[in-house]
């Protein structure tokens, strides 16, 4: 068991999601960066699959009712002695996350996974749709589960931490790209893009030039995924990331690359996007 | 048919109309490519979603162009019967946009089958397509903070069931008592794509 003694801004269980359930409105939702949830638990030799905690702008405190292996990864937060090397978590001590200096979601691995009740094949809290287990609260009790392979003996993943500043990521073409007018076509591949601070696990409100429509006609809602660049009728692009709906009414002008979604998911707000085709 | 590139993982397949929509999903439903992990019908599109790690976006575009959409709504999927209190607040702002009265309104909703074209909105919550037409609806002028879960709606030329309390912007002729959404059962949404519905009063 780990018990919460403090969750942070938002603190929320997550796994790799529900694939496959979009045709019944249920969107994918889990760790919004992946690859930081998939090394935390390589690192403490758990199935891919096993639940970990997303740490929104540090904040949590958790005790360990017996001795536990931890890590956490993605961004680093001062107070933890497991960033990306795993160590142990004694029966009784706690582990208290500060604030990032920069990097936006923590990543904890326990041995054994987060063993909460799964919801439609799942662990992960959605907070768009609200499915999975509510967000951490002080107090809630997490059940610890088995492990699926025996600790790999890495003592330190030499991974970079998320970069503070201007981040660049890829553009692909997205289905609605010349509902776009060709400046704002080619505005989306060249301007700063400001993360805003109206951005969560649903997505990021991006702020930059106005993006003209050619297109004014309205759009029958169609299907998107994580890394979806919706036009709205505001012309500030909305990057979709591991909440995004399963359909959407405005266009998608572009996508980012599935792989970068990741480093967009450490973005805090005021940090700069670049959109490279 | 239109295949439309959506990033580095999806396709989006365009198509002229929802029952050729419904045609290619029953198809791809049926026999999925390999490395197809997902399907998302909508209005005019199916997006194709694949894990790069087992197929290419070439392969599954192949692959698509290949499959042959089942024909028609009649080879859809099970019938399901809805009982509903026409008691809704809008059901007389319809019925005088349709040119009928409630009555009308009530007669011809349940007397029509309804097919669940596609999901969207909320988990649970399909777009339900009528045999026939006639139902052009606007969505309210200003949408509901709360619409009570069970709301049977109508909007857009579709019908719906609110399968929670949520905030909505459709016409609201009735409800229902039965969950059209409810993780205690598998599976959880009653109104999976290609199911057909009818409603009875009660």
């Amino acid at each position: 068991m780990l018990t919460v003694l403090a969750p942070g801004p938002l603190t929320t269980v997550q796994d790799r999601g529900r694939p496959g359930r979009a045709g019944i409105g249920v969107g994918r939702s889990g760790a919004a960066d992946r690859a930081s949830a998939a090394l935390a638990n390589r690192l403490v030799g758990n199935d891919p699959g096993a639940a970990v905690l997303e740490v929104t702008l540090g904040g949590l405190a958790v005790r360990a009712d017996a001795d536990l292996l931890v890590v956490t990864t993605g961004a680093r937060c001062p107070g933890s002695p497991v960033h990306a090397a795993p160590g142990p978590l004694r029966a009784g001590t706690t582990l208290g996350l500060g604030t990032p200096a920069a990097g936006l979601r923590t990543y904890l691995a326990v041995r054994g996974g987060i063993a909460v009740d799964p919801v439609l094949g799942s662990r992960s809290t959605d907070v768009l749709s609200g499915l999975g287990p509510a967000p951490l609260r002080a107090g809630d009790r997490l059940p610890v589960g088995q492990a699926a392979f025996p600790p790999p003996g890495v003592d330190l993943a030499p991974v970079p931490d998320p970069p503070g500043g201007e981040v660049t990521v890829r553009l692909l073409p997205g289905p609605r790209g010349d509902w776009l007018t060709p400046a704002a076509r080619e505005a989306l591949g060249t301007a700063a893009w400001t993360v805003t601070a109206e951005s969560n696990r649903v997505g990021l409100r991006l702020a930059g030039p106005r993006l003209g429509r050619a297109v004014t006609a309205e759009l029958p809602s169609e299907g998107l995924l994580r890394g979806a660049l919706q036009v709205p009728p505001s012309g500030q692009p909305v990057l979709f990331l591991a909440d995004a709906p399963v359909t959407g009414g405005y266009p998608v002008a572009g996508y980012v690359a599935d792989d970068d979604v990741d480093r967009c998911a450490q973005l805090r707000p005021g940090q700069t996007l670049r959109l490279r085709r | 048919m239109r295949v439309l590139p959506s990033g580095s993982t999806a396709l989006l397949v365009e198509l002229p109309g929802l029952d050729d929509v419904l045609g290619l999903y029953a198809a791809l439903q049926e026999d999925r490519p390999p490395g197809v992990v997902d399907l998302v019908p909508a209005a005019r599109t199916v997006l194709v979603v694949t894990d790069p790690a087992v197929t290419t976006l070439d392969a599954v575009e192949a692959a698509v162009r290949r499959t042959r959409p089942r024909p028609g709504r009649a080879a859809a999927g099970d019938l399901v019967e809805l009982p509903v209190a026409y008691d809704g607040e809008d059901l007389g702002d319809v019925a005088a946009h349709l040119g009928v009265d409630p009555g009308e309104v009530v007669r011809r909703h349940t007397g029509t089958e309804w097919t669940v074209a596609f999901s969207g909105f909320a988990p649970g919550f399909g777009y339900l397509t009528p045999a026939g037409g006639g139902w052009d609806l606007p969505r309210r002028a200003a949408p509901r903070t709360r619409v009570p879960a069970g709301s049977v709606a109508l909007a857009g030329g579709f019908t719906g069931v609110y399968p929670r309390a949520s905030p909505g912007g459709w016409q609201l002729v009735g409800r229902t008592d039965v969950a059209v959404f409810d993780l205690a059962r598998d599976p959880a949404a009653l109104l999976r794509p290609g199911v057909r519905v009818r409603f009875t009063p009660c």
